[in-house]
């Protein structure tokens, strides 16, 4: 028994066929072929999946596609201005926040919801709110100085939307 | 014309990084295909056991259900993933089917495979089959596999089913004449490196060409493509494995496992394409696993604490069945207990032992990050029994460069011969122990500071490198004068397209964006070998270093009859071709001319990266919970392509070395469940756990072996820090005379030790 949603992602607005069962980051990946969302365990440890939803940083993979229904949904694929990489992308090019990348855009999105709401988050709060997310290659180290070093952007509040 | 700066050796932004960072990177779960089917895997839910009867009449009657397959309708006798590495006839009878057929022997394994028109449905299908297994006692510890009486395979009368002996000189008499010896038992525990993304494969089948192409290819594409051919018995040309991103590989993801046979299978058979996405538990169960070697070892030296000799006596549990590369780490193990010291005579035999836990493999430092473990808790240990400073001991005993180049010990069977290459061992241990503050901090040695006793301990360790036989690039001159490169190494992360265009960039003496690295199919190059060992920089940049040679001798030759002058009357120079009497032709120009060419790379010798690490830790004995203060690295790679990549891939082996030494462990019951089956049980390091990490990799006795100088380096970071971590817990714990002798050093364990302390003292 399939149910239709309508929601934001990214600024524009969408619909899908869904069970009830599916969850948001299955219906962002495998239905509106958006697979910049990754899924690295489904029991909502490694972060791997985090995507916006009205503002807040949540996991896709915990997340039922029908909870979505009406709401705005900002992915990675929504953090870039086209193809100019947002400063947070920026920031993790240049820290080589990134090896494998398959972690990247669940830390994308959690450092993204931070650092809208708290842009002057220090070290150690932004190591406890990463340490919700999972990365097996970097050691974490870039990943943080990548986070910080992103902050101006934020607090300058330009180029960025939310 | 200016100078052009170089640009290996500088710390280049990556490549790869934009795709990625916008979310339209392609890894194997991001692939689609029309009429695309989805497979779920029924694995075996017992540790050891017969299957009597399988029914999949419901699960093939649920509607969505396309077909069920197990042993009965893949076909008698079911095909045997090969050993890739150092295969032996004598391990023939252990190697893993793709699918049980009879008995199973580790909770995991396939038992039958439903390809369904989703996921879901497929997953739903799964628990409509109906299994029948007859129950056997199942044996998971090393003692429980030596004492039987369960055997895994009853025709070969015992769970020991291979051996190694690894020799250098005799010890004769030295055991009963030496002034001092000392003997310990001591034990790594089963962990490895669980990648971000799990595996997947997609195949899909074309019919009237007989072309199988698979996506979800990492590390060996190659030599996977050999053995799924094969198995399907398909021409090697009529397979194709295609490598998008890949998430993580760590040496345990990429190895050729039974879905990489059983999907391509359903998709030929079905005619449509198969994907197959494992999901986490699945990859806790199934993944390669490592470690889980005990050791009984004994150290011989003079009064002078001059080591005189060792010999081992080790049992490595391997798991249910060898696979492709099994081998590595019980010949590892064996051969790099002596390590960068001078060990005179040594002897060590390894057992393979069989038990009913997943299969076991390489994973980043195999063999040696358990070696290590055992060598540098015994020079601790004898230290300290002699009264000889710690690191005074390890200057005694660390080769000099005089004394270098030193063979191996030999290994039998399957010998190889290699030898350390070149190093300032004494040197860098002087460079780490100075930046670490290691002379100004000896004071803080056992002392109980707000409540945490601190320790610090250092070590040495050399990493290998570099592996051959071969690797292939092939370069093209495009129509717009740029350079495409086709390689055969693979990215699993570490970076090496940017390497690999920086090093081509060099040698055509052109700007980065003149070259486009192609990597990831296997129909880009004749023959390719993959990213293990530490070698995609040396053994792929060296291909690089041919091909680029030969493609500029090819554009002076027709750069010259273009400029109508003879091949001696022209030069190179930053992609253009110059004439003596003053004309010039670029690469466009150029272009059309048929200007390429494949290049192999042979290379038999490895290379040895070494260094030093010193550890400071805070332990607090109440709960045993361990801090680390300080973490101070130091690797000697030889020459440095990138220094931005290699400090990435230094930083993250040793957080992963960190959480396999106090974190990551796959616990098994004695029925052969595991107990550590999802990330929350299977703990790995979060970004609050190490945050004081400092390394550096230095430029300081390059490779003599091949023209970059370069050595592997990606997993020295992992190799000493077992050790280290064990002999930093018991600098902290001496007042305690607490000694850890297994790993890992998790706050249970030494919670425990401290309780069990012979002499209580402090708090
Ligand atoms: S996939 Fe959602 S937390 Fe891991
Ligand atoms: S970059 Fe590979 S898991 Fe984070």
């Amino acid at each position: 028994m399939k149910m239709r949603i309508e929601f934001e992602l990214n600024g524009k607005p969408v619909s899908a066929e869904v069970e009830p069962r599916l969850t948001l980051g299955d219906c962002i990946r495998h239905e509106l072929l958006q697979t910049g969302t990754h899924i690295g365990c489904e029991h909502g440890v490694c972060g791997a999946c985090t995507v916006i939803v009205e503002g807040d940083a949540v996991r896709s993979c915990l997340t039922l596609a029908v909870q979505a229904a009406g709401k705005r949904v900002q992915t990675v694929e929504g953090l870039a201005n086209g193809d100019n990489l947002a400063p947070l992308q920026q920031s993790f090019q240049k820290h080589h926040g990134l090896q494998c990348g398959f972690c990247t855009p669940g830390f994308l999105m959690t450092a993204h919801a931070l650092l809208t709401h708290e842009p002057a988050a220090d070290e150690e709060r932004i190591r406890e709110v990463l340490s919700g997310n999972v990365c097996r290659c970097t050691g974490y180290l870039s990943i943080v100085k990548a986070v910080m070093d992103a902050r101006p952007a934020y607090q300058a509040n330009k180029a960025v939307q939310s | 014309m200016s100078a052009r700066i170089p640009l290996v050796g500088k710390p280049i932004e990556r490549i790869e990084d934009r795709k990625l960072l916008l979310g339209r990177g392609s890894f194997a779960d991001d692939i689609h295909r029309d009429g695309m089917l989805h497979a779920a895997i029924l694995r075996s839910s017992v540790g050891h056991g017969l299957i009597r009867h399988i029914d999949v009449s419901a699960a093939r009657a649920l509607e969505g259900v396309h077909a069920v397959f197990s042993a009965e309708e893949i076909g008698r006798p079911v095909p045997r993933i090969p050993v890739r590495l150092f295969p032996n006839d004598g391990m023939d009878p252990f190697r893993q089917p793709v699918i049980a057929d009879g008995k199973v022997r580790f909770v995991g394994e396939p038992i039958a495979i439903v390809i369904a028109d989703t996921p879901a449905i497929a997953e739903d299908a799964l628990e409509l089959i109906e299994v029948d297994i007859e129950v056997f006692p199942a044996v998971t510890s090393i003692a429980a596999a030596v004492a039987g009486p369960a055997l895994l395979f009853e025709s070969h009368g015992s769970n020991r089913i291979f051996g190694y002996e690894i020799r250098r000189d005799e010890l004769a008499d030295i055991f009963e004449t030496a002034a001092y010896t000392r003997r310990e038992r001591l034990y790594v525990h089963r962990h490895t490196g669980i990648t971000m993304e799990t595996r997947g494969v997609v195949a899909e089948w074309n019919a009237a060409d007989g072309y199988m192409r698979c996506w979800g290819a990492v590390k060996v594409p190659f030599a996977n493509r050999k053995i799924l051919a094969g198995m399907l018995d398909l021409p090697e040309d009529k397979v194709e494995m295609i490598e998008g991103n890949a998430g993580g590989s760590f040496g345990v993801r990429g190895e050729f496992f039974p879905e990489d046979f059983l999907i391509p299978f359903a998709a030929r058979k079905l005619g449509r394409p198969v994907k197959w996405i494992e999901d986490r538990r699945e990859h806790l169960l199934a993944i390669t696993h490592a470690r889980d070697v005990e050791c009984d070892i004994a150290i011989a030296c003079d009064g002078d604490g001059h080591i005189l000799g060792i010999r081992a006596d080790m049992r490595m549990n391997i798991g249910a069945y060898f696979r492709t590369s099994t081998t590595i780490a019980p010949r590892n193990v064996g051969q790099f207990v002596p390590g960068p010291y001078r060990v005179p005579a040594y002897s060590a035999d390894v057992a393979v032992i069989a038990s009913n836990k997943s299969p076991s493999g390489t994973y980043r430092g195999p063999g040696r990050f358990e070696a290590d473990f055992f060598r540098e808790r015994m020079l601790d240990l004898a230290a300290d029994d002699l009264g000889i400073d710690r690191v005074e001991f390890r200057r005694r005993n660390l080769l000099t460069e005089a004394e270098l180049p030193k063979p191996f010990p030999a290994i039998t069977p399957n010998p190889v011969v290699t030898e350390l290459d070149s190093g300032a061992y004494e040197h860098v241990l002087d460079l780490c122990l100075a930046k670490a503050n290691w002379a100004d901090k000896q004071h803080l040695q056992g002392k109980l500071v707000d409540g945490r006793y601190h320790g610090l301990a250092v070590c040495c360790f050399v990493e290998g490198g570099a592996a051959g036989p071969r690797e292939s690039a092939r370069m093209v001159l495009e129509d717009d004068g740029t350079i495409s490169l086709y390689v055969g190494s693979s990215a699993v992360g570490q970076g090496v397209e940017t390497i690999l265009t920086q090093i081509a960039a060099d040698a055509m003496e052109l700007p980065l964006d003149a070259i486009r690295v192609f990597h990831g199919s296997t129909t880009y190059v004749k023959e390719g070998w993959g990213s293990y060992h530490s070698r995609s920089t040396v053994m792929g940049g060296n291909a690089v270093l041919l091909a680029a040679a030969e493609i500029k001798s090819q554009m002076l030759a027709a750069g010259a009859g273009l400029l109508q002058c003879s091949g001696q009357e022209v030069s190179y120079e930053n992609g253009r071709v110059i004439a003596q009497h003053g004309g010039s032709v670029g690469l466009k120009e150029l272009a059309g001319k048929d200007i390429a060419f494949e290049a192999t790379f042979h290379n038999s010798k490895h290379t040895y990266t070494y260094g030093s690490h010193v550890a400071h830790v805070a332990v607090d004995a109440e709960t045993g919970h361990i801090e680390i203060v300080d973490y101070v690295a130091i690797e000697d790679a030889g020459r440095i392509i990138n220094p931005l990549t290699l400090h990435g891939q230094a930083v993250g082996s040793i957080v992963q070395g960190l959480g396999g030494a106090l974190l990551e462990h796959f616990v098994y019951d004695e029925d052969g469940q595991m107990l550590s089956g999802s990330l929350a049980d299977y703990l790995v390091p979060l970004a609050t756990d190490f945050p004081n990490i400092r390394t550096s990799s230095i430029e300081l006795r390059p490779s003599p072996n091949h023209p970059l100088g370069a050595k592997g380096a990606g997993e020295g970071g992992t190799i000493p820090v077992g050790g280290l971590l064990a002999n930093a817990v018991a600098a902290a714990l001496r007042d305690f005379h607490v000694q850890p002798t297994e790993l890992p050093l998790s706050p249970d364990r030494i919670w425990r030790l401290v309780q069990d302390a012979p002499a209580q003292s402090g708090a």
